[in-house]
């Protein structure tokens, strides 16, 4: 009996901690509700509701830094920085995907309700991914982010492609979960346990045969490899984001994907990986992961770029290259040092602006030109030049050149791993290499906007800007730039965030 | 005494492109972008001419130094000072930058857009030869490649396109390169104060404080070779030139005047400022030092024997380009004091004289809207005053004693063919093959454009106009005055370049196999 009432306590105890995604939940609630009194399908309200929640969440993740970190609910889930880290990343993308669905014309005319209600939905998953250390919570929090974004990738059902989106979306999903629902339980069979601390422990303590717990290993990464984008589980990407409405294209590219990093770097820092001083981890079980992740990081951002280069869909371009980066941003997931980690949780802060800004831009074109394709792109630079420029230096960054965010994240990660040793500098060469070949293809884009002559005089010189989209581009292009000038405050919270809570 | 000179003149451009950027669109709109951008790079002239003044000539230590830490978690300074070898590059950046603006004054499409990139462009180099700060350094290295890029590819000539991004991607080829070598030495040399990790250039020339992997040899080597590919590619050294003859051909005449001028210079700069004394080991490693030369005699032959191939003016003097740069290194290759003052006095006689050369080459190509050299002929008799430039830049680019471009051409063989470290007498012997080549070449382009008789087609060519002449006199006089008295310019360099030498010479020769 005291067994029982004393997980009550702790079940109770930790409400106290979830405030910021009980603010989300309750705000889906809202949101249903007021969808049901509004019945006009254009209206700004929910969007600004959905905003309100994300903002009143924002508040409560911030009060979190005054806590201790802490295990929550029976340590399914805990609040560390790290996880904090995170959720800012999640309540910026949240907040961003809103005011980009709000000025676009591909969701004009439709019932908004449902919705903004999935966005927070997904949002509050995306909480759950970056907190979760048990197997049954990074299950449901993975699950809670596919399905509501199948049916966001779905929204525009009366558009073929994005039906078809959705479709390929749901079926590679529940195929990935199915892979890595079977490595959980081979994981369990091996350790008998779901908790992700106690299971480093028994890997520590125990002597698994290491082909199993290897085959276990590489099912899951299908589950994470999925969220990430990865090769080999990249093949929904492209069609996901050429289909889904571009603010969700935006959203899955950047949310989900962080979303995912901050799961594996949990679950293999603190799961297969143990550390004294927090600075640098050691692999348990001799089960050399980090060799696996190298592989498939180098894989990823070659095969992304190389494919990207042919493609004439700016949407499909843009899906090939945020492959490309997450192949970027797993450098730094297989040093096992504070160093990588902090590179990683830089670079996604620094892809988050850029990426979001080039797809701003093609919501803004696909407006003022009506075309997604990179030959309609011509003469852009003269007929709506704060696009252009805007769009110039999110190009920049996306290829890593300063004075940017990009070059200081890629920065970061090079160093990360020169830092490790000759061990991974092969993985380095990759990607400098890669670096050049995506500027060969980001320059089609700037190429088409600057240097080529538009071909039909339908259109009007001058291309008529709304003030909301100039306001929206400045708030991503002007950070991009200040973060490659100065980017000392972000640097400093990504390494004090490098904090794993450590339940045993 | 001005405080902060090295800031303003880096920055001064940047406060001229904001300016730039706020001119509101109106009917004199055009104008005014141009005198703005004049009055900046003009600025900077004057503060180069303060900086020359001022400058110590008897020390090799940096001067002008401003140091601010920039980002402190990371030890990263903003870091700014000049030696002899910087300030010669600093007063070539000034006022070719300050030149140009005036090369540029016909250009009517999209005129803020190009001042706006040309004065980011200026800010570029400059702090590139200022930056002491390899962080520093890399990004303003780096920043360079944006506003190219454009200048080349909006501006430029019918296969600009295939040009501008030829050259951005050989250019970023090699700048990653560079940053993988930049953080090799950043884990690898501490602050001796503090212990911590360092972006200081002067700490790691001080070899004490390498350690870890920047202790073996290979590695050593290994960086060496990244560095020297990076910097090669912006030279150009063979076989990473191919893309100056595409670049230059299709760029704006300011724009190559830029390139030829200053871009490639900063390849030889950065051998100098960063692979010479940090790793003077790797640099006298034999089969490297034999590279290195071997390089330096193609540049030098086959440059000329290019040049010589061509039909249209622009690109012979692109691969006359490659030809004079082949001489800087071989002046460097030496390691001898004469050799390397050579080649650094070389670095700045070829950013006058060619710069001369292709803002010649824009004079006519304005006029007849070609450059075929075959398409000309008789052209004294029409431009007599243009003729008679023509004549002093040509003959100071094939080297006649008297002009700026003997001195530190006969400096630069000299050297190396004295140089005791290795030796490099045949090489030198070879390369000054190129010497008559360049001769031939000058002399028979000079024949065909200029004299016999006079194409009718040209019969009413208008001669070179106050504007051009303007461009073109300072540079002229600046290579008649070195020609005769080199003494203002050496005795900028000589310190810092003898100092040079000592380090390279007091560093360990290792032979094959050596450890």
């Amino acid at each position: 009996m005291d067994f029982i009432t004393a997980r009550l306590q702790d079940n109770i105890a930790s409400l106290g901690y979830f405030i910021p995604e009980i603010i989300l939940v309750a705000m889906m609630l809202v949101l249903m509700i007021v969808d049901m009194r509004i019945k006009r399908a254009q209206t700004p309200w929910l969007g600004i509701i959905a905003l309100v929640g994300s903002i009143l969440a924002l508040v409560a993740v911030l009060a979190q830094y005054l806590l201790p970190a802490k295990g929550l609910f029976n340590n399914m889930m805990v609040v560390d920085p790290f996880a904090l880290f995170f959720k800012l990343i999640f309540i910026a993308s949240m907040v961003m995907v809103v005011f980009l669905s709000l000025s676009s014309l591909e969701l004009a005319g439709r019932n908004v309700g449902e919705y903004f209600i999935l966005i927070t939905a997904t949002t509050a998953g995306m909480f759950w991914m970056a907190s979760a250390t048990n197997l049954l919570t990074i299950f449901i929090a993975i699950e809670t982010v596919s399905i509501t974004s199948f049916a966001l990738a779905t929204y525009l059902k009366t558009v073929k492609r994005s039906s078809e989106a959705g479709l390929k979306y749901a079926i590679y999903g529940a195929f990935s979960s199915g892979l890595m629902l079977y490595g959980f339980s081979v994981l369990y069979g091996l350790t008998g346990s779901l908790n992700i601390y106690e299971i480093a422990h028994i890997l520590g303590a125990s002597n698994p045969n290491p082909l199993t717990l290897f085959v276990a290993v590489l099912l899951i990464l299908a589950g994470f490899g999925y969220k990430i984008a990865s090769v080999p589980f990249h093949f929904w990407a492209p069609d996901v984001y050429e289909g889904a409405p571009t603010p969700i294209t935006a959203f899955l590219s950047v949310g989900p994907k962080a979303a995912g990093f901050a799961l594996l770097i949990r679950f293999f820092n603190t799961g297969f990986a143990t550390t004294t001083d927090g600075s640098i981890w050691y692999t348990v079980a001799n089960l050399n992961w980090p060799q696996l992740l190298a592989v498939i990081s180098a894989a990823t951002m070659t095969l992304g770029n190389l494919i990207a280069i042919k493609q004439n869909n700016i949407k499909r371009l843009l899906a090939y290259s945020s492959i490309a980066h997450a192949g970027y941003a797993l450098m730094g997931t297989v040093l096992l040092t504070r160093e990588g980690v902090y590179a990683t949780m830089f670079y996604l802060v620094a892809y988050y602006l850029m990426n979001l800004g080039a797809f701003l831009v093609v919501i803004i074109c696909q407006d003022l030109i009506k075309s997604e394709r990179i030959e309609d792109y011509r003469g852009l630079g003269f007929r709506a030049p704060v696009v252009a420029v805007a769009m110039t230096i999110f190009l920049f960054s996306l290829t890593g050149l300063p004075v940017t965010a990009g070059f200081i994240g890629k920065f970061y990660l090079l160093a990360a791993l020169i830092r490790g040793g000759e061990q991974y500098i092969w993985l380095a060469v990759v990607a400098i290499i890669n670096t050049v070949i995506s500027l060969f293809y980001y320059a089609r884009i700037f190429k088409a906007m600057y240097l080529e002559a538009s071909g039909d005089e339908v259109l009007p010189a001058r291309l008529p800007v709304s003030a909301t989209a100039i306001v929206l581009l400045a708030v991503l292009a002007v950070p991009t730039v200040l973060l490659g000038v100065y980017w000392a405050p972000l640097f400093d919270l990504a390494t004090s965030s490098v904090k794993f809570f450590a339940a045993l | 005494m001005i405080s902060n000179v090295l800031s303003w003149i880096i920055f001064l451009p940047i406060i001229g492109a904001v300016l730039v950027l706020l001119i509101p669109r109106s009917e004199k709109q055009a104008n005014i972008i141009r005198w703005i951008s004049a009055v900046f790079t003009g600025l900077q002239v004057v503060l180069a001419i303060y900086i020359f003044i001022k400058f110590n000539r008897d020390t090799s230590t940096m001067q002008f130094v401003e140091q601010v830490r920039w980002i402190p978690s990371y030890n990263i300074w903003y870091f700014v000072g000049i030696d002899g070898l910087s300030v010669s590059m600093v007063l070539l950046t000034a006022l070719l930058s300050f030149l140009c603006i005036f090369a540029a004054w016909n250009i009517e499409r999209a005129v803020k857009g190009y001042f706006t990139l040309f004065l980011l462009l200026d800010t570029g180099m400059m702090g590139v030869f200022c930056a002491l700060d390899f962080f520093l350094f890399y990004v303003f290295w780096e920043v360079m490649l944006l506003p190219m890029y454009f200048l080349i590819g909006i501006w430029g000539g019918p296969r600009r396109e295939y040009a501008a991004i030829k050259f951005f991607l050989y250019t970023l080829l090699g700048s990653v390169l560079i940053l993988l070598a930049m953080l090799v030495f950043y884990f690898n040399v501490t602050d001796p104060d503090t212990g911590r990790h360092t972006f200081n250039m002067l700490h790691m020339m001080n070899q004490s404080l390498h350690h870890g992997i920047l202790n073996s040899f290979n590695v050593r080597l290994l960086v060496f070779a990244a560095l020297y590919i990076g910097f090669a590619i912006k030279i150009p050294a063979f076989p990473f030139h191919t893309w100056l003859p595409d670049a230059h051909v299709e760029a704006p005449t300011p724009i190559s005047v830029i390139l030829a001028g200053i871009l490639l210079k900063m390849g030889t700069y950065g051998l100098l400022r960063v692979s010479y004394p940090i790793l003077p080991d790797a640099m006298k490693y034999k089969p490297f030092a034999y590279g290195f030369v071997t390089i330096a005699v193609i540049n030098i032959v086959y440059g000329a024997l290019c040049a010589m191939a061509q039909k249209d003016l622009k690109k012979l003097v692109a691969y006359s380009s490659i030809g004079h740069m082949g001489v800087v290194m071989l002046g460097m290759a030496g390691l001898t004091p004469l050799g390397m003052n050579g080649a650094v006095l070389q670095m700045f006689n070829h950013g006058t004289v060619t710069a001369m050369l292709f803002l010649l080459v824009g004079v006519i190509y304005d006029r007849a809207h070609h450059r075929e050299i075959d398409g000309f002929g008789g052209l004294a008799h029409r431009m007599p005053i243009y003729t008679g430039i023509v004549t002093v830049a040509f003959f100071a680019n094939l080297g006649l004693p008297g002009l700026s471009s003997f001195i530190s051409e006969a400096f630069s063989f000299l050297g190396a063919f004295s140089s005791t470290a290795f030796n490099l007498k045949i090489y030198t012997i070879i390369s000054t093959l190129g010497i008559v080549l360049v001769a031939g070449y000058m002399l028979w382009t000079l024949q065909r454009m200029f004299f016999g008789t006079l194409n009718p087609k040209y019969a009413n060519l208008p001669e070179i106009n106050g504007r051009e002449l303007f461009t073109l006199v300072p540079l002229a006089a600046i290579i008649v005055l070195l020609g005769v008295y080199p003494t203002p310019v050496l005795d900028l360099l000589k310190e810092t370049m003898n100092n040079l030498v000592a380090v390279m010479q007091k560093a360990p020769a290792v032979m094959w196999g050596m450890q």
